[in-house]
């Protein structure tokens, strides 16, 4: 039974890309709308895999399979779980804001600039939908060359340093990667389809070894403590559209990664390293928790905050318990609204001042009363505050941990001090107080288009924060399913 | 005596035969048409080179046949690689064209020196004795160091084409030492005979260890790879641009064509040997021709270094034909054709790549340096996506083909059980996307420090376009070309 859905949601973005090229920069609002009708399209496309998802079945839905490179057995393999279909929603609603919040502040080379995200959102939904490793790693690794260009072209002063380091830092983990894939192929005998790798028997030396290939790819993704540090500087230096898509989707990657590969391919090596993993998350909660205190620029704040809250997704996944597992991919979507937001947020601001520097402002909220509204808002979401999404994913994982270990639990609970404290205090360095200077004083509130979008998110955020059913219960047969395949040894 | 004389089978040979007439003729015709009317020239070499093909593609039978008392062999293998080398040695045509008359270098004598340097690589392709091998290879060298030096009032063109001639004249001698110790070993030069002395092991094993020595060395020269590799930068970096496009495409199918002969029809029995030093070199020149690159501002230079790492891994594929005592034959195709396929898309990427050096060179004007990329985008985003199509694709980035190239290279050595080898490849390759990135950024990043627009010719447009898109296309669908090179290589060996 071939549906033919899930290769809508890669290909229509991809191929919608080619006319948008192809008007060239100079018709701007044929452009911008043709864009946006593309990315709305690919919107479109996406919703009957939501509605017509099969809550009751555990497995691959929608599944395509067509044979692509015969030689080595690699096929065209498409399919989604309870896990997977989430972000593939997720990623063709952050395409369209990106594309609306690109729309006037993008001078140089529109046409390019709006490809570039339509095409990653192809390449990216290629990544969630893939269940071929071949398949999988072609789409990760190909999603680097158009993010690469947009940090390049569109970035700040330091965009070549940045999109080099990225580039590079992200190719080292997945070079890794493929050897590993390259093995697991061998080892079961001729195939890279892994649903068949799930039930691969493997004794613990390899499955060690191909878990730590794994893990220094998933670890840059995510990005984990230490190999993080690209990850501020390419949020820095990015456009506002670039570190949109980097926060909501890219970091998603990392920890996607480990729910398909790392855990059901390798339970016993995840059971065996997840002290190490606990570990690892506690520091990027706690210590990169402190780091976003002292930053001065807004963009690496919640760059750091990014990577606390990524810890927690971390965390969720290597306790092994479902409320865990759950709270952490509600976690990843949550993180994908709020920091999605928190980024447009700044954006909206860098747009009049063109400073992200904290002591440039100060008072905003006198001149653009709308602006601060929702910026409050998002504040608390991204540091927990009940009633929006991110109180939920968080709580979730703080009660797995404490269900694991009491200790463990409490250190991940003071990400509620810690993130509301740097949050907050950005908040109100930057939007309380008197009016501090004169560029403050000539703001102008967000328009429509931006009122638009920030409304879209925080609606989002708002609706998962109160009731989080429709999210928790489309993962829920998946999740438990993946607890039990990874609960049975392989050895 | 003259009653012995048999007529050999002329056959096999047809395409070979049908170029050597033609060229004569065009060194006749060449003398009688003046500047005004090159095109000519030009035009029969191009006519020659598809009157091949057509030959060559209609003389396709699928088996193998031996001719000239088993001197020279035609099969699939060498009916599969020679057209490749029409198509290769017709875009070099192309492209080159347009630069070779703003340089006045377009005479009679280039387009000579391509006929007998393709027929040179035809011989070496369908060679099965090493005296037919030597002979190949002398014909294509000695037109490719007479082609380096075609701009003779250019002493850095005459300083490479010496540097070439002088190291290419070592390395024939060096092969040619290996293979008369062979002989001496195995008393036949016919590689089928050899590889049946060397399976049987009457043969003495310490000389035939000794002359493959030389004769592996011999290779790397051909191959360019370290330690024989040398003379790659000077000579690509000396020679004029449309002529290191000719040195550094279609001859590295005839050099592969070349190794798996001799190391894999002729010597298999001595695989063992054979495969460490294949291991040590390809190493090696993926290291080495991945840092140096990063060092160089010539983009000539850095192609050089990239194309010493590629061959490298090329060669990292030629020796994971596993040595057991059984080997598996699937195996070891799988291995020879990941090789070949390798060789294919490197010939496609490298011609492209020098094909865009040529494109924004003009009249007067060089465009060798990095620099000269920047800001490209600007200037014509068709080809800066073109190039930056390139660039991923000799960076092993998908969905280009040299990811797939990589792909099958790295899934062979894998399977032969060399994980330490593919983990250090891996690690350079990641250093080697650096320089290829850096293009990327100077065509996308960086402001024009140029603005004359691109002038070329219709036709080099297309073809380059055409270039570019394949290296997309064979991305997107790598079956066929791989199929291909499997079934080539499995009704062949």
């Amino acid at each position: 039974m071939n549906s033919y859905l899930l290769s809508l949601a890669i290909w229509v973005p991809i191929i919608g890309a080619v006319p948008v090229l192809a008007l060239g920069s100079e018709r701007r609002n044929l452009v911008r709308w043709l864009a946006l009708a593309v990315s709305i399209a690919g919107l479109l496309v996406t919703l009957p895999l939501y509605a017509g998802f099969d809550r009751q079945f555990v497995g691959m839905q929608f599944v395509e399979v067509a044979p692509w490179i015969s030689r080595f057995n690699v096929q065209y393999f498409l399919g989604v779980d309870g896990i997977s279909v989430l972000f593939i929603l997720l990623n063709s609603f952050v395409t369209i804001l990106v594309v609306i919040a690109g729309w006037e502040v993008i001078q140089e080379k529109l046409a390019q600039y709006m490809a570039a995200f339509l095409i990653m959102s192809g390449l990216m939904n290629g990544i969630f939908a893939s269940l071929d490793a071949v398949l999988f790693y072609v789409f990760f690794e190909a999603s680097l060359i158009p993010m690469y260009i947009i940090i390049g072209v569109w970035g700040g002063p330091n965009r070549v340093y940045a999109a080099f380091k990225f580039f590079l830092y992200t190719l080292l983990g997945s070079l890794l990667m493929l050897v590993s894939l390259l093995y697991l192929f061998l080892q079961a005998g001729g195939s890279f389809n892994l649903l068949e790798w799930h039930q691969l028997r493997l004794g613990m030396t390899p499955q060690i070894l191909v878990f730590v290939a794994f893990l220094v790819a998933f670890a840059v993704k995510v990005p984990m403590w230490p190999v993080h540090t690209w990850l501020p500087d390419a949020h820095v230096e990015a456009p506002t559209g670039g570190s949109v898509v980097l926060a909501a989707i890219m970091l998603k990657l990392g920890a996607y990664g480990f729910i398909r590969f790392s855990l059901p391919i390798l339970p016993d090596a995840s059971h065996y390293l997840a002290p190490m993993m606990i570990t690892l998350s506690l520091i990027a909660v706690v210590y990169i928790g402190f780091v976003a205190l002292v930053q001065a620029d807004m963009k690496k704040l919640i760059a750091y905050s990014s990577i606390s809250h990524m810890g927690f997704v971390t965390l969720g996944f290597f306790i092994f318990n479902s409320i865990g597992v759950e709270g952490a991919l509600v976690q990843m979507i949550s993180h994908g609204f709020v920091s999605a937001a928190m980024f447009l947020c700044v954006g909206v601001m860098y747009d009049r001042m063109h400073s992200r520097q904290i002591a440039d402002y100060g008072g905003v909220v006198n001149t653009m009363p709308k602006f601060a509204a929702f910026f409050m808002f998002f504040a608390m979401a991204n540091s927990g505050l009940p009633a929006t999404s991110g109180f939920v994913g968080e709580f979730m994982v703080i009660l797995g941990a404490i269900k694991h270990n009491f200790w463990v639990g409490f250190a991940a609970a003071t990400t509620l001090i810690l993130g509301a404290a740097y949050t907050l205090w950005m908040y109100k360095r930057v939007v309380f107080g008197a009016v501090a200077n004169d560029h403050v004083a000539d703001l102008k509130d967000i328009g429509r288009r931006e009122f638009l979008v920030l409304a879209l998110l925080a609606a989002a955020v708002l609706a998962m924060g109160l009731y989080p059913f429709p999210f928790t219960d489309i993962m829920h047969a998946s999740v438990d399913n993946l607890l039990k395949h990874v609960a049975v040894s392989k050895l | 005596m003259l009653n012995n004389f048999v007529m050999p089978d002329l056959y096999p040979a047809a395409p070979e035969l049908f170029l050597a007439a033609m060229a004569c003729v065009i060194l006749i015709v060449d003398l009688f048409v003046g500047a005004s009317r090159r095109w000519l020239t030009g035009s029969l070499t191009m006519a020659t080179l598809i009157g091949c093909a057509f030959i060559t593609y209609f003389t396709f039978d699928g088996t193998s046949s031996l001719t000239f008392n088993n001197m020279f062999v035609d099969d699939p293998l060498a009916d599969f690689l020679k057209m490749l080398v029409y198509i290769a040695v017709i875009t070099v045509l192309v492209y080159g064209r347009d630069y070779l008359a703003a340089r006045d270098l377009d005479k009679g004598e280039y387009y000579l020196l391509v006929l007998f340097a393709t027929l040179g690589m035809m011989v070496m392709i369908s060679a099965y004795n090493f005296l037919t091998i030597y002979l190949g290879l002398e014909m294509l060298s000695l037109s490719l160091y007479a082609m380096v030096a075609i701009d003779r009032d250019s002493p850095r063109a005459i300083e490479a084409a010496m540097k070439y001639f002088v190291l290419g004249a070592l390395a024939s001698g060096l092969l040619l030492y290996g293979m008369s110790m062979i002989y001496g070993a195995t008393g036949t030069l016919e590689l089928g005979l050899v590889a049946q002395s060397v399976q049987e092991g009457t043969a003495n094993r310490v000389i035939l260890v000794f002359g493959l020595v030389f004769l592996v060395a011999g290779i790397a020269f051909k191959l360019g790879v370290v330690p024989f590799h040398m003379w790659i930068p000077d000579v690509y970096h000396g020679a004029p641009t449309a002529v290191t496009l000719f040195i550094g495409s279609a001859p590295k199918l005839a050099a592969f064509a070349m190794a798996l002969r001799l190391l894999v029809s002729g010597l298999f029995g001595l695989a063992e040997q054979w495969q460490g030093m294949l291991m040590l070199m390809a190493i090696l020149s993926i290291g080495i021709g991945n840092l140096a690159a990063i060092a160089q501002t010539n983009i000539k230079r850095m192609l050089a270094y990239s194309a010493i790492s590629h061959m490298g891994f090329m060669l990292l594929a030629l020796m994971s034909g596993a040595a057991s005592a059984e080997p598996d034959p699937m195996a070891l195709i799988n291995a020879y054709s990941s090789a070949m396929y390798y060789s294919v898309a490197y010939v496609i990427m490298s011609l492209g790549a020098f094909g865009m050096v040529l494109l924004l060179s003009r009249a007067g004007y060089e465009a060798e340096n990095l620099e000269d990329f920047k800001g490209l985008n600007k200037r014509s985003p068709w080809f800066a996506a073109v190039m930056m199509v390139l660039m991923l694709s000799m960076a092993g980035i998908p969905f280009f083909v040299g990811f797939f190239a990589k792909f099958a290279v790295l899934l062979a050595a894998v399977a032969a059980g060399h994980v330490s080898v593919v983990v250090i490849a891996v690690m350079f390759s990641l250093i080697g996307a650096y320089y290829y990135l850096r293009v990327i950024k100077l065509m996308y990043f960086d402001a024009p420090a140029d603005s004359a627009p691109i002038r070329a010719s219709l036709d080099m447009r297309i073809l380059l376009s055409v270039n570019g898109l394949a290296v997309a296309l064979l991305g997107l669908f790598p079956d066929t070309l791989m199929m291909l090179c499997t079934a080539t290589l499995m009704r062949s060996l």
